[in-house]
């Protein structure tokens, strides 16, 4: 019986992972792209990094590349915290000075 | 082990120095609380130390930090001439900008805050020096992180005004999705290769044949993130709003040290990583992607934009916002040429672009410090409060524009040389006619500044002894060096090597 189930269970592979992080990629940029609020266009940055992050890892583990690219993961999610922490700061410094944090109503400088 | 980390840290010596500048100058701010006035000599003297040593490290070949095991010995840096070259330009630029600053009244109303300011200025010159010796994916994408991160906080620091707030939000966001991008693409090059240092990438796709598709992919992904730091166009949306917005220091820093490491990187990822075999002095790339048609078409498209979008500007700092992005893109075509000639001209043009676009911010600082203003109406007439800055703003911007008898002819000379060279007489005719109009706009300022009415009566500028020697510092090479150029384009000669397979 669990023979059978486990014949049934669907194997995971690299093209699962690299559908993951293309969704993720896609939605990401879809999200700087169309969202209005500052923070909301950090978390799509923040997805971009991610979908780069699985992209690293499942490489790593099913390219047989040794460990690579596990690291580079890390210094890329310590360099996510980092971006992270400057870019609340600015958003904060923005929204002291306009009330707001929208992206496109903050546009003093002329075109 | 140990051994190797040392003889690894004897060739990064000017990078340590600036590291340990930086640590002082974040010490210093905490001890002397009261008096600030000390921090950016230090800065000074630090810059100038690691100036030295990168002038000795003049000639060294090598790779540093080797992460790979076996036979090959490719590291996370490859220290070479061209990149020492580079590292001296950087250098220099950032002295410079060291006195600029001190000498801005934007800066100077920081007061307590300098001490910051200065370490920022010195996390940003690390992040380039390390950008252009960078030969490894993964140090590549951390080096230009660590430039973005500073610049992002130093482009609004002084919140003065709602538009230095606006500039570092627009900056940080065009950067971050930029650099995200660029890390994207990264992931999916060590997806194909199972490596990052570009030279075992290099090895790769000369022996295994890639899936072409993900190959063009994913170098399109990462000159986005390149293209960003050079502005080149469709990544330069960022360029004119953080020129305008930042203080004025921090946007002549951009417009030049940043720029110069940008390409320095961007020069070093292309031939490491793409160079199939040269052939006296040019070079012959792998097949599958086609740099030189894909450079062309961004550098004609980067200069034409910059160029008539710069005609309308009415706020000075915007207009040599838009001259940065056609700078570059005259750039961007001394590396579509391909060649050892190609790179010469890219490595004249930026001696010669630091010093005259660094002149032409310094006066616009002065000229701001005083007015209060940098719209173009209110130079009007402004040529006659100071004869001086006037002629020397002058002399800054014919040279900008490339005209002789000055250093921005003979860097321009040696462009359209390499073009003819290598028989791309049609792409250097548009480059010619876009100098011609890029004419236009920069003789516009000198009509304000000597013909145009001004309805209030202009009051003499007084000018210290101090800003005088930095202009002449600026302006004397500007001049020598369109007449007597042979030193200078020897000593670029001489560094042309990079390091290679």
């Amino acid at each position: 019986m669990q023979e059978e189930i486990r014949n049934k269970k669907l194997e995971v592979g690299l093209n699962h992972f690299l559908t993951v992080s293309v969704v993720l990629f896609s939605l990401g940029l879809y999200g700087v792209v169309t969202r209005k609020n500052a923070v909301m266009v950090l978390m799509g940055v923040e997805l971009i990094l991610n979908s780069a992050n699985i992209n690293f890892v499942a490489f790593s583990r099913f390219g047989n590349f040794g460990i690579n690219g596990e690291l580079y993961a890390l210094f890329v999610i310590i360099l996510a915290a980092a971006e992270a922490a400057i870019a609340l700061a600015i958003v904060l410094n923005i929204y002291k000075r306009f009330a707001n944090v929208n992206v496109d109503e903050i546009n003093n400088l002329k075109e | 082990m140990i051994e190797n980390l040392l003889a690894d840290v004897s060739l990064i010596v000017p990078e340590v120095i600036v590291s340990v500048t930086l640590l002082l100058i974040v010490l210093f701010d905490l001890i002397f609380n009261k008096d600030k006035s000390l921090i950016p000599y230090i800065g000074v003297v630090g810059i100038f130390l690691a100036l030295y040593f990168a002038i000795q490290n003049i000639g060294v070949n090598t790779h540093a930090f080797i992460v790979s095991s076996g036979n090959q010995n490719y590291g996370l840096l490859a220290l070479d001439s061209f990149g020492s070259y580079f590292r001296i330009i950087i250098l220099i630029a950032s002295i410079l900008i060291v006195f600029f600053a001190k000498a801005s009244s934007e800066i100077q109303q920081l007061k307590e805050r300098s001490g910051e300011f200065y370490a920022l200025l010195f996390g940003m010159i690390l992040g380039m020096l390390f950008m252009v010796s960078a030969s490894d994916l993964i140090m590549l994408y951390l080096s230009v992180e660590l430039l973005s991160l500073s610049s992002y906080v130093l482009a609004g620091f002084t919140k003065l005004r709602d538009r230095d707030t606006e500039a570092s939000l627009k900056y940080l966001v065009y950067g971050a999705a930029s650099s995200g991008i660029m890390l994207f693409g990264i992931s999916i090059i060590y997806g194909l290769t199972g490596n990052t240092n570009l030279f075992i990438i290099n090895d790769v796709f000369r022996s295994v044949s890639v899936n072409v598709l993900a190959y063009s992919f994913s170098i399109i992904l990462i000159f986005a993130g390149i293209g960003f730091k050079i502005s080149a166009v469709p990544f330069h949306f960022w360029t004119p709003d953080v020129y305008e917005g930042a203080p004025i220091s921090i946007t002549a820093f951009l417009s030049v040290a940043s720029k110069a490491a940008g390409f320095a990187l961007l020069v070093r990822f292309v031939k490491s990583t793409f160079l199939l075999n040269e052939s006296d002095g040019s070079w012959i790339l792998l097949n599958g992607f086609d740099w030189q048609t894909f450079l062309i078409i961004i550098s004609i498209l980067t200069m034409t934009l910059g160029n008539f979008a710069a005609l309308w500007q009415d706020n000075i700092k915007r207009m040599l916002a838009y001259s940065s992005i056609a700078h570059a893109g005259y750039m961007l075509l001394g590396l579509a040429v391909l060649s050892d000639q190609g790179l010469l001209a890219i490595m004249v043009y930026f001696l010669v672009y630091i010093i005259m676009n660094l002149g032409a911010f310094y006066i616009v600082m002065l000229i701001a410090n005083r007015i209060g203003s940098e719209d173009i109406k209110d130079y009007n007439r402004l040529g006659y409060a100071s004869p001086f800055l006037g002629v020397a703003l002058t002399i800054f911007l014919i040279s900008l524009t490339g005209l002789p008898p000055t250093a921005g002819f003979i860097a321009k000379l040696y462009l359209f040389l390499a073009l003819i060279d290598a028989k791309m007489i049609f792409v250097a005719v548009i480059a010619v006619l876009n100098s011609v109009v890029s004419l236009y706009y920069y003789i516009r300022i000198l009509k304000h500044m000597f013909i145009s009415e001004s309805e209030t009566e202009v009051e003499k500028f007084k000018i210290s002894m101090n800003e005088i020697v930095f202009i002449l510092i600026l302006l004397v090479p500007t001049l020598l060096f369109g007449i007597y150029f042979s030193p200078m384009v020897d000593f670029a000669q001489s560094c042309l090597s990079i390091i290679g397979n």
